[in-house]
């Protein structure tokens, strides 16, 4: 694997080049159950940006998270400039001036931008004038406008990521980790932090910038290290290869695309929501302002939107776990009948036929302590096969989980193993398997194919693709725009809790419904 | 296996321990653990065992309830104490055939118990306020109102040094089992056995026993699954108070008939110790109760041999901590066990994956 690894084809490279930044070799990492990482290579030269490449799940973050001291490989070893090095925890990584920024931001919302920067690292430049003119001269390098004296709660998303960036340059470091950054970032963002990198590039810094995003990874790195199953499947330059090339390198085949086909669109409304207000805790600000959709038998709606505008709100207003302030929701239930939710509790919901894939299934679609069928049991306690009036019925509940497991293809020796032992990707086809199983009216999905492995995403397209052409109206939630256009028969924008534009997803392009999501654009990113 | 395994090595790491504790003291543990297990051959020991269990098992029943959706209802003392006195009182008073007599002070006691639950249970409910502090504080209210309840102007009864409420006529009393020589075993032991029938097939077999383990071990995951999680507390605590209300049954109707001033304290306790070393579960919990009475009995024997029988609240006290420590260390063995099994199966398969 170390011979592969060790021959990175940039023109760059040269035999009198000096030693890379950071070396790992024979990285091994175990998880009871999975090898996270097997014998993994990976040579980053000084001044280069070197991407990690590979699907959720692939080992990625372990690698990362050894690499930035947060845990001990089992085998293997770590350079940074030659010099072999022992991290304990990221307070070493940080000495030998490895700094990570992670993909959910670390800032405290109430401090300023400077303090936030300062906080925990005062001993290197004190709480001064001498701080202030780090921070400045900082500023410059990462492309942060914002004044250090604002508070954190007021910046947007790319602000809050510079400050990261930031912070991790002012404890020192000169090779910089960079997890999934443009996951929480619209395209036109994800420019302007590209532009960043470049800059500090030129400034001698080292990026390693982790992706699974192939066309970023292209327009980025200089280097590209593939990794999958938990192994180092080579590296590669970008500017040379394929992306078809690469996507074969991540997943040892073509990966899935999320397309429909036929439009299944029927006449019939499934759900109305008409002028949803939701208040936030505070009780003044809206988290839901006036909206208004409609889905159709059928018909799979995509909302849009970049996270925190509501998106979650909705769903969890739909499903009776958030009261709205105001509005109406109708729905046409499993029976065919005409409801109004609004008085209804969650349940009741479900009972008229609402699935639910929530978009944190460890804390909403599943007891991992218990076994799957149990799990099964849950949000269906009152209905046939797992319910004889008030009494339960496990035998029944156990064979319909057995079905789910046989027809979803939940990797499990039995349906008696706690489901906290199953992969991030098992859970996810397990629910959607219960979800989709008590033939439901309407599918509310939040996220459906987040941290779950390729496999299981193709896998859960497809179900929620055949679901709806058998009839059933699909609100999806998701921040993966290639998914939302591809499944989704229409779209819309959610900005601030409110619905700001409706698109074509058979015309529009990831990057014109980024800037709808960041109001950017004016109409909207209608076709 | 997995599950009487920990238990079994906590005892014996238990007896290990106190064994060090007699030798310290210059004792000889053989002979102070021999005299306690002969000991229940002894006289009326073996029914004494038995008959107190039967309190004990009711108790960690109680604290069972809440466990189960993780309210940690430390009020089963108070809540207990206090249906006892209603429930004494109550009986005292009324005048009813035989069996009616009976059913409705078990129905006072139940309700009674239920009643002072309901405080803590509407301030956690609808306040927030945490059941541990709330019952705690109700724990120590109790004696003040079991001490004006008795007074002799209220419903108490002076006689000789002893004042209690008016004693329960024969119609509402229970009658044991006459065992000869060995004891009287009380008529309500079998209350005990149906109540934890009842407790294994509400929880095992009935949506409401669903929906209380799914609030206790993910109130999120309870509520998407259209579990109210607001009643779920309300139902668990006032049943978890109601069943406290039975606890001094047995030996209301089976013996006292009157509830004193010198009435035993401190089974509400005790049934946290039981659930503990029961896991909650309906058996687990009989032997727990079976093993702390059979600890609590054989204790006086241990007077003969001049050994300290502290040394026995030592041993229930190590019982406890290490059945916990078992317990947790065995649930993560096996959780890691079925995590290889499933790891197997899914490198058999063909698509990527793994834990990131």
């Amino acid at each position: 694997m170390s011979e592969r690894t060790s021959e990175p084809s940039s023109p760059r490279d040269g035999s009198e080049e000096t030693e890379p930044a950071v070396e790992l070799e024979g990285i091994t990492k175990r998880f009871p159950g999975v090898v996270a990482n097997s014998d993994v290579s990976l040579r980053v030269r000084r001044g280069e940006v070197h991407a990690i490449c590979g699907e959720n799940g692939a080992g990625k973050s372990t690698l990362m998270k050894v690499l930035y001291g947060m845990q001990a490989p089992d085998e293997g070893t770590i350079r940074v400039s030659g010099k072999p090095v022992r991290f304990r925890s990221p307070t070493d990584a940080i000495a030998a001036g490895i700094g990570m920024v992670h993909q959910h931001f670390m800032l405290a919302d109430n401090l300023t931008v400077a303090e936030n920067v300062i906080l925990g690292a005062e001993a290197l430049h004190g709480i001064g004038r001498r701080a202030r003119a780090r921070i400045a001269e900082l500023a410059e390098q990462t492309g942060l406008r914002a004044e250090p004296g604002t508070l954190v709660e007021r910046l947007g998303v790319a602000d809050r990521q510079r400050i990261e960036i930031l912070k991790v340059l002012y404890r020192g470091a000169r090779i910089v980790i960079l997890d999934e950054p443009t996951a929480v970032l619209v395209p036109q963002e994800v420019e302007e932090l590209f532009a960043t990198v470049r800059g500090m590039r030129a400034d001698g810094y080292t990026f390693v910038f982790i992706s699974h995003k192939l066309d970023e990874v292209r327009s980025i790195a200089d280097s590209v290290t593939v990794i999958r199953r938990g192994e180092s499947v080579g590296t590669a330059d970008p500017r040379t290869v394929s992306s078809g090339e690469l996507a074969e390198m991540m997943v040892g085949a073509s990966l899935p695309s999320p397309c429909t086909e036929d439009a299944t669109v029927t006449e019939t409304v499934t759900l109305e929501c008409a002028g949803l207000d939701l208040l936030g805790a505070d009780g003044t600000r809206k988290l839901l302002d006036g909206v208004s959709l409609r889905v159709r038998a059928g018909e799979i709606l995509g909302i849009a939107g970049v996270e925190g505008n509501g998106q979650t709100e909705l769903v969890e207003t739909i499903m009776g776990l958030r009261k709205a302030s105001a509005g109406a929701i109708t729905m046409r239930g499993s029976d065919g009948t005409e409801h109004e939710l609004t008085e209804l509790d969650t349940l009741h919901r479900r009972e008229l036929g609402i699935g639910y894939i929530p978009e944190d299934r460890n804390r909403h679609g599943l007891l991992e302590h218990q076994s799957l069928w149990v799990n099964r049991i849950l949000g269906y306690q009152t209905r046939a096969p797992i319910a004889k009036g008030a009494l339960l019925d496990p035998a029944g509940a156990r064979r319909d989980t057995e079905r789910i497991v046989a027809e979803y293809d939940v990797r499990t020796p039995s349906v008696n193993v706690e489901a906290a032992a199953l992969s991030g990707g098992n859970q996810q086809k397990l629910i959607v398997g219960r979800e989709l199983s008590q033939d439901p009216a309407l599918l509310l999905a939040a996220h459906p194919t987040r941290g779950v492995d390729v496999g299981a995403q193709a896998l859960i397209w497809e179900r929620i693709r055949a679901a709806r052409s058998a009839g059933l109206a699909v609100l999806l939630v998701s921040a993966d725009l290639d998914e939302l256009i591809g499944l989704s028969d229409a779209i819309q924008v959610m900005l601030r809790g409110r619905l700001v534009a409706e698109a074509d997803p058979a015309t529009v392009t990831p990057q014109e419904l980024g800037a709808a999501m960041t109001g950017a654009s004016e109409g909207g990113a209608a076709s | 296996m997995n599950r009487i395994l920990p238990a079994i090595l906590a005892v014996i790491f238990a007896v290990l321990l106190c064994s060090v504790a007699l030798l310290i003291s210059g004792d000889d543990p053989v002979q102070a653990f021999t005299t306690m297990i002969t000991q229940v051959g002894e006289g009326q020991t073996a029914v004494n065992v038995i008959n107190t269990g039967a309190v004990y098992f009711i108790a960690g029943l109680a604290v069972a309830i809440g466990f189960k959706m993780n309210l940690f209802n430390i009020g089963i003392e108070g809540q207990y104490r206090f249906a006892v006195i209603v429930a004494a009182i109550y009986g005292g008073a009324v005048h009813l055939p035989p069996g009616i007599h009976t059913l409705t002070i078990l129905l006072v006691a139940a309700v009674a118990g239920a009643v002072y639950a309901l405080i803590p249970a509407l301030l956690k409910a609808y306040r927030g306020v945490s059941e541990v502090i709330s019952t705690i504080m109700l724990n120590s209210i109790v004696a003040g109102i079991t001490g004006v309840l008795v007074k002799p102007d209220m419903f108490g009864v002076q006689s000789g040094n002893n004042l209690a409420t008016a004693p329960i006529p024969p119609s509402g009393r229970v009658p044991g089992i006459p065992l000869g020589s060995a004891g009287t075993l009380f008529g309500l032991v079998f209350l005990a056995v149906l109540l934890g029938v009842g407790y294994w097939f509400t929880l095992g077999r009935t949506r409401f026993g669903f929906e209380l383990q799914a609030s206790g071990e993910s109130a999120t995951a309870a509520a998407a699954g259209g579990v109210n999680a607001r009643r779920m507390v309300l139902i668990a605590m006032l049943l978890s108070g109601a069943v406290a209300g039975l606890i001094a049954m047995p030996e209301l109707l089976g013996r006292d008939f009157s509830y004193g001033i010198n009435a035993p304290q401190g089974y509400g306790f005790t049934g946290i110790a039981v659930a503990l070393i029961g896991r909650n579960s309906p058996t687990g919990i009989a032997i727990g109760a079976l093993l702390w009475s059979f600890l609590d009995k054989s204790a006086v024997s241990l007077d003969n041999i001049g050994v300290s029988r502290e040394i026995v609240t030592i041993m229930q006290g190590v019982i406890v901590l290490s059945v916990v420590v078992a317990y947790e260390i065995f649930r993560r063995r096996e959780l890691k066990t079925q995590q290889q099994r499933v790891g197997t199966e899914f490198l058999s398969g063909k698509t990527a994956g793994g834990e990131a």
